[in-house]
């Protein structure tokens, strides 16, 4: 069956802002559809409210709509461009709830628009645990035995027929969100309270706990002649009671015999079928009782997931791609298998390697949270390893965490809790894979290793013969180490580190012996058929193996180096750079390679460039990789710090470093050396020191005065940065919070306290410089700038201060001798500009400035850096009108991490961003507010509590708000002030006043917009407990004065109806893009 | 640790891979090959069809889940021998009742490890199923591939009567002849409604036990067996099953099936359907390295629906040589019927005519390489498949081919509809 003809144009909604939950795995899907949709000559219209996506790209869609993901502004884009269809199944679980809602209000129908790969009933069916368990009897299957609540009473009545433990799931929310494992009655109540809160319409589901089970996901795909293709299976290696976003998976299950995968596949496609999925991919979860192999079903997700796409990454097999086309009419027998070109995509992938799938934390952002994995998702990224066997995978996998870790220890860097040490093995947690190997390393059992833990002994049997093979290392001398050895120690999946850590050697010195063994690694190829069939598609791991068949080119070639997982401080930002690189060398005539090693991404598409890597991000496997290909260069400096801090090793390694020296990244980031360039160039910095001890500290302290901005010298999103207002507040910072050394010494700044803090993104090819954008934030200077809102063009500042700023970033860029990308921080106080920091290297706002102005800067950067000359490309003038505003802002995690505080500061804890664009800033803020909370305040009463600083500068925000109909709330102090000011105001008691008080009133819901600034460390205060309320109950919650301003004017702008829609390809013009 | 015992593989064109042995001492020759499918290793060592053969599984961890007799495809191990990239020390799943190791040994089974399977499989597949020979014992290279060159090849080779029964016995009834582990029959039907004569040629278990679930009473019989013996046991159809070496070989099996034809239906599977193929008048001939896995796609041409299927042959019928094409039979077109990708795009089944027989329909065609999957003899209530619906290891996708092959012995022509009722008969 052909293409249908009957539809023409294509509405795709994607996923927002990166979440925890809902990562770039659905920039990935929702580019791939959009490409094949329009290759296939249909028109494709997109909304999503997340500018560092590749598919927002204005050639990725006919009409790309940078705006929230509400059904209100959906309609509008809806009533201007009339599309026939609308696919909701790749844009995650966003996606999906605004696509019902649409349908659901009569919208769909009102303008004709036909839902395609999946209809409402079938989405219901899928996401509604009653419908589906019902659903799932129908067809003879089983479902762990439950019932729903919707009050405490109905929660106690089902635990007294199912008993403790219970898992708790409420209703219709992301990633399982206010969920959990409730154990007795206390933590019943607890979580039962919170999830109906959560829970759209108050209903939580009470079930059976099958903790400790096996579980399994199995990928399907279905088109609408009901083929079905497993297209892969996916085994955790946590048993049940882990989100499986949060465990550990390994591809293709493991250990099921073929009896019990057949069952499984069985039920998967009767699942699809009952269910009702026409087309598409799916995602089904099971649970294996390990003691008598009793399967009961999950859950099914009817889109395309996370676990789509580590699958499509694991085998080869593009499932968003291909749910796409089954969309619009094909049959996977009419599907060409991307990989062979010459097989159907109608079969079912071998793979003849094993894929481990590691989550990656970041709790250490979030003091104060529980770090127990349960079945509600904290991961923020993943890493993906591919090697022949499990352990080479495992060890592959935990060296490409960016943790520092290189291997599941004996890398020198391992430490454990002793007293608590078997409380790690039992109680899932991230470090728990680490403590099951020492555990075994001490001469535990793999019987009681996989009892205490309920890991599958298979897997911790696997993991004892890695450890066995550690042992006969440890203490050996590397010369004694024979070269059967050394090759058997790299399959089962030891870096040159470990190796060099048991030995007693180096890295490098490891790297020699092997080089002298001639223990080399070959590069093996994935190819969805298990060699069946002749690959055309040139997809790679590294591997210890006789053949190698990476089958290097003689063309002039690149290698990109991607960024690694997902964390905070390095999101979806820097692997859209690195694709843009791809795309832009690949342009020019160049190979290009890509090496990263997370699986949710655009670059490890592997139509993204000619030749895929999946490998991790060490010196050792980027330096295989260099030493198989020859490249001309390696791009070094698109993927954050990941690929930044491999620099001077691969230089030193003769390997060519292509564009910005390491040695001209290093001026920028000694400080000294810095602070010299910046005196050359007449550049004022704010004062700063640097201190070994405590006594330094103060006495840099006291030289340069309070308030400063204190942190370790070396620092990845602003980890360990606080800003300190008094000698004691340093003294605790340093005596507590850092181990300061001289090898680890203490910077410290003068920070300029109501400063506005400005971001510049250039691109300098060592003649000229090119202004990508100028970003004014909203935050002053002092809260992380990425997790700061910020407006292109700025709003406030005076055109002199911005003609100053671009003329230091200039100077800045030439001095420095950056080619290619380049960031510089600003702060301005008092008409004076100060330089904060200089990264000659791509930015967090690159994909925004390019969003927001519409020139590619990372393209134009890496064409400079292959050699092009800026002056050659025909580039829009700097200083043109743009004639609107984009706004970016942050969106944080505080939801998922319930006790931590949700105050900003200098480190950084968004998980991602969105944009809003408008022709006034109130209206693009307003935007930008509403993509994220999906909603505003529009009256109902606002709370203000204010620190002494800003007690002065709220009276004319409270006013405003008066006026706009909100009622106003105050503690006593700030209320004195209004009051003082002539604003309406009324009392409520403090948390430590009595009762009832502000957090009642939040919790009651009384509250629909909050506004408490802090000042200084305040811990578990009065402000602590009302953020973390609002937090809870997902009422508005603004921390800053200037984020309060935007925020009312924002309100102001949505009442006054200002908020329509644009498209990007009308944004620009004449423009930019080509 | 073990002691790590070397093993050598040899082929026949030079090449040599080094491994670890992870069975028995001892030396095996026979036809290197390789199985892509990813669970069910137990299921393929069982497999008779795999005599004369040494099996490259492609997955890389095997023995994962141990060995448990209910799984077994027959009584034993009749490949030569296994090569894997890692074999299991450990077993687990609840349903294990012996390392894959301890299997080897109880079995006697020469397997290595350590091998790099996928160089392995790459060469096959460029260079085609080879002779080889796998050794523990004689560990010098030029020594193993003289000794592969010499070995005797499939081609021409009736491997049938060694894997086979050599008396009769009814499933489920009576216990098979030479078990050592106890037999898991499946659910045999208190009162069947059919009589089904097996010819066992190396038939898998799974067959067996899909027979019985489907209603019948299966009596297995030796593959010497008369048609007018056969006959006698008074079936209401008669079953051709899998079965190892060169179908062209097995000359007095398609004879019998000959005489049968036309007299009761007739079902037959892999060996079966080239014996089905080979009685209506056409030849066979050998692919380059055959289809063994549990994801090959298959189209039924009568529903338009692709089933993933389980194979595992090294031969292959030529639907063309049966006879000349019927286009008032095929939808009216005129197209080649050698070409069956053209078929496959027209969405038609053709029909050929059979000097003997009358009107053969090709029913199935593998997707992959446009290779003949499936026949049926509209006029001799006969019908057969390439691959295995039986799975075992693999897909049950295929599994309503029990149900036609029931509804054929009930009267009925219309019977290769799949459950689900998408694709409707032409």
């Amino acid at each position: 069956m052909p293409r249908r003809d009957d539809i023409h144009k294509i509405l795709l909604i994607g996923s927002g802002p990166i979440v925890i939950g809902q990562a770039c795995e659905f920039d990935y899907s929702g580019a791939q559809a959009c490409k094949v949709l329009r290759e296939d000559g249909y028109e494709v219209v997109l909304v999503n409210s997340n500018p560092a996506t590749i598919m927002t790209d204005p050639e990725f869609a006919d009409r790309t709509y940078v705006e929230p993901i509400t059904p209100a502004f959906v309609e509008q884009v809806i009533a201007r461009e009339r599309p026939d269809a609308l696919l909701p199944t790749l844009g995650g679980q966003t996606g999906l709830n605004c696509a019902v809602a649409l349908a659901e209000a009569g919208v769909l129908d009102r303008y004709g628009v036909e839902l395609i790969g999946a209809k409402v009933e079938v989405i219901k069916k899928g996401e509604d645990r009653r419908l589906f368990a019902e659903a799932m009897a129908r067809i003879g299957l089983e479902t762990p035995r439950s019932g729903y609540a919707y009050s405490l009473a109905d929660a106690e009545e089902i635990v007294a027929s199912i008993g403790f433990p219970v898992v708790v799931r409420p209703s219709f929310t992301l990633g399982g969100a206010g969920g959990g494992i409730a154990y007795n009655v206390d933590e019943l109540r607890d979580i039962v309270t919170h999830g109906l809160a959560l829970s759209p319409i108050g209903e939580v589901l009470i079930e059976e706990s099958i903790l400790g089970w096996k579980e399994f996901e199995m990928e399907v795909m279905r088109d609408r002649n009901d083929n079905c293709v497993i297209v892969c299976s996916i085994e955790n290696f946590d048993a049940m009671g882990v989100h499986t976003g949060d465990s550990i998976t390994v591809a293709p299950a493991q250990t099921l015999t073929d009896r019990e995968y057949q069952q499984m596949r069985d039920a998967s496609i009767a699942i699809m079928r009952e269910i009702g999925v026409e087309t598409g991919g799916s995602n089904v979860q099971f649970a294996i009782n390990p003691a008598d192999g009793r399967m009961v079903v999950i859950e099914m997700n009817p889109r395309v997931s996370r676990s789509s796409a580590l699958a499509s990454k694991a085998t080869g097999f593009p499932i968003a791609k291909f749910a796409a086309k089954l969309a619009v009419g094909y049959t996977l027998d009419e599907i060409p298998n991307d990989i062979t070109k010459k097989t159907p995509a109608c079969f079912e992938p071998s793979i003849d390697y094993t894929v481990v799938k590691v989550p990656r934390f970041a709790f250490e952002k979030f003091p104060g949270t529980d770090t127990t994995l349960t079945t509600r998702m904290k991961s923020v990224g993943e890493v993906m390893a591919i090697g022949r066997t499990f352990p080479e995978a495992l060890g592959k996998a935990f060296r490409s965490l960016e943790n520092g870790r290189m291997g599941l220890g004996a890398d020198g860097k391992d430490a454990f809790d002793e007293e608590r040490f078997d409380r790690y093995l039992v109680a899932p947690n991230e470090k728990r894979p680490l403590y099951m190997a020492e555990a075994l390393r001490r001469g535990r059992s793999v019987e009681e290793v996989a009892a205490l833990t309920h890991v599958d002994p298979w897997f911790v049997e696997q993991m004892a013969e890695a450890v066995r093979y550690e042992a006969l290392l440890r203490g050996r001398a590397l010369d004694e180490v024979s070269a059967e050895a050394l090759r058997e120690a790299k399959r089962y999946g030891l870096s040159d580190a470990q190796i060099a850590h048991l030995t007693g050697s180096t890295e490098a010195v490891v790297r020699a012996r092997r080089e002298t063994l001639d223990v080399k690694p070959t590069f093996k190829a994935v190819d969805t058929c298990a060699a069946e069939f002749a690959a055309e598609t040139p997809y790679y791991y590294k591997t210890y193996e006789d053949e190698d068949e990476s089958a290097p080119s003689s063309r002039r070639k690149i290698v990109i180096l991607g960024a690694g997982p997902n964390r905070i401080g390095q999101g979806i930002e820097f692997d859209y750079c690195c694709v843009h690189a791809a795309y832009a060398l690949s342009e020019m005539g160049f190979e290009t390679i890509m090496v990263n090693c997370n699986p949710e991404t655009v670059s490890t598409d592997y139509d993204t460039s000619d030749k895929l890597y999946f490998e991790p991000l060490t010196f050792e496997d980027v330096m295989d990789i260099c030493e198989r290909e020859r490249p001309e260069g390696v791009l070094v400096t698109f993927g954050g710090q990941t690929p930044l801090k491999l620099a001077h090793a691969l230089e030193d390694a003769g390997v060519p470093i292509l564009g910005t020296k390491p040695e001209a990244i290093d001026l920028a980031e000694d400080r000294k050396r810095f602070a010299a360039v910046l005196d050359e160039l007449g550049i004022a910095y704010p004062p700063a020191g640097t201190a070994t001890t405590l006594d330094e500290a103060l006495e840099v302290a006291h030289r340069i005065g309070y308030p400063l901005l204190v942190r370790p010298s070396y620092v990845l999103g602003g980890r360990g940065m606080v800003i300190a207002y008094s000698d004691e507040y340093l003294r605790r910072y340093i005596e507590e919070a850092t181990a300061v050394s001289p090898d680890h010494p203490v910077l410290l700044d003068r920070f300029l306290e109501g400063a506005i803090e400005v971001d510049v993104d250039a691109v300098c090819d060592g003649e000229s410089v090119y202004i990508g954008g100028v970003m004014e934030h909203i935050e002053e200077a002092g809260i992380h700038s990425g997790d700061s809102a910020c407006c292109i063009p700025p709003f406030s500042l005076g055109t002199e201060t911005v003609e100053r700023i671009k003329a230091h970033a200039r100077a800045l860029a030439l001095r420095l001798g950056v080619v290619g990308l380049m960031n510089v921080q600003f702060a301005v106080k008092d008409e004076q500009v100060y330089v904060l920091e200089v990264n000659p290297r791509a930015s967090r706002t690159v994909p925004f400035v390019s969003k927001a102005t519409g020139v590619p800067l990372a393209k134009v950067a890496a064409r400079v850096m292959a050699g092009q000359r800026l002056a050659e490309m025909g580039l829009p003038p700097e200083d043109r009108e743009l004639g609107r505003f984009c706004v970016k802002e942050a969106v944080m995690p505080f939801g998922r991490f319930p006790g931590t505080d949700s105050v900003l500061g200098p480190e950084m804890k968004s998980t991602g961003e969105v944009m809003g664009v408008a022709e006034d800033f109130p209206s693009a803020y307003a935007k930008s507010q509403l993509a994220i909370d999906y909603s505003l305040p529009d009256g109902g009463t606002a709370f203000i509590s204010v620190c002494d600083r800003d007690k002065r500068a709220i009276v004319p925000v409270a006013r405003h708000l008066h006026q706009l109909g909100f009622r106003i709330l105050s503690t006593s102090g700030t209320a004195r002030a209004l009051k003082a000011a002539g604003v309406p105001v009324e009392v409520v008691l403090k948390v430590h006043e009595g009762r009832p008080n502000v957090v009642d009133a939040i919790k009651n819901g009384e509250i629909s917009l909050v506004i408490n600034t802090p000042f200084g460390r305040e811990t578990r205060s009065d402000g602590y407990h009302i953020r973390t309320a609002a937090v809870q109950h997902g009422v508005t919650n603004i921390t800053t004065l200037q984020a309060a301003q935007a925020v009312v004017q924002a309100i102001e702008a949505m009442k006054a109806g200002r908020l329509s829609v644009i498209a990007l390809q009308d944004m620009y013009g004449d423009g930019a893009l080509r | 640790m073990n002691a790590r015992r070397p093993a050598l593989l040899a082929l026949e064109d030079g090449t040599v891979f080094e491994g670890v042995a992870c069975g028995v001492d001892g030396e095996a020759a026979g036809e290197i090959v390789f199985n892509t499918s990813m669970a069910g290793y137990q299921e393929v060592f069982t497999d008779p069809s795999y005599a004369g053969q040494i099996v490259t599984m492609t997955m890389p961890h095997i023995g994962n889940y141990g060995v448990n007799a209910a799984d077994m495809e027959s009584r034993g191990v009749f490949a030569a021998g296994f090569v894997m990239r890692r074999c299991s020390e450990t077993a687990s799943n609840w349903r294990a009742e012996m390392t894959l190791r301890e299997f080897f040994e109880r079995f006697s089974v020469v397997a290595a490890e350590g091998i790099d399977t996928r160089r392995l499989t790459k060469h096959v597949r460029e260079a085609g199923a080879m002779r080889s020979v796998l050794s523990t014992v004689d560990l010098d290279p030029a020594s193993l591939v003289e000794k592969a060159r010499s070995s005797p090849g499939l081609i021409g080779r009736d491997l049938v009567a060694e894997v086979a029964v050599r008396e009769r016995f009814t499933w489920g009834a009576e216990v098979p002849p030479d078990c050592e582990l106890p037999v898991d029959t499946g659910v045999v039907p208190v009162r069947p409604k059919h009589r089904v004569v097996a010819f066992d040629s190396g038939i898998k278990w799974n067959i067996l036990r899909r027979l019985t679930e489907a209603g019948c009473e299966v009596i297995v019989v030796p593959p010497t067996t008369s048609a007018e013996e056969a006959l006698a046991l008074e079936p209401d159809g008669v079953f051709f099953a899998n079965g190892p070496g060169d179908p062209a070989a097995v000359t007095y099996l398609y004879g019998t099936l000959r005489e049968i034809l036309g007299r009761v239906p007739v079902f037959g599977i892999c060996l079966g359907h080239q014996m089905l193929s080979l009685a209506l008048g056409c030849s066979t001939y050998k692919l380059k390295y055959g289809h063994r896995g549990g994801n090959q796609p298959v189209k039924n041409l009568l529903t338009g629906r692709v089933e993933i299927t389980s194979q595992n042959h090294g031969f292959c019928v030529d639907f063309g040589s049966i006879g000349r094409l019927l286009p008032e039979e095929s939808g009216g077109l005129v197209l080649d019927p050698n070409d069956l990708g053209a078929w496959v795009r027209a969405g038609v089944a053709p029909v050929v005519a059979s000097e003997r027989f009358g009107r053969v329909q090709l029913t199935h065609v593998n997707l992959n390489d446009m290779t003949v999957e499936g026949v049926r003899a509209l006029d001799q209530r006969a019908f057969s498949v390439q691959y295995h619906p039986e799975a075992a290891p693999g897909p049950h996708d295929a599994q309503y081919l029990f149900g036609s092959f029931v509804r054929l012995m009930e009267g009925e022509t219309d019977v290769f509809a799949m459950p689900g009722g998408v694709g409707k008969e032409a």
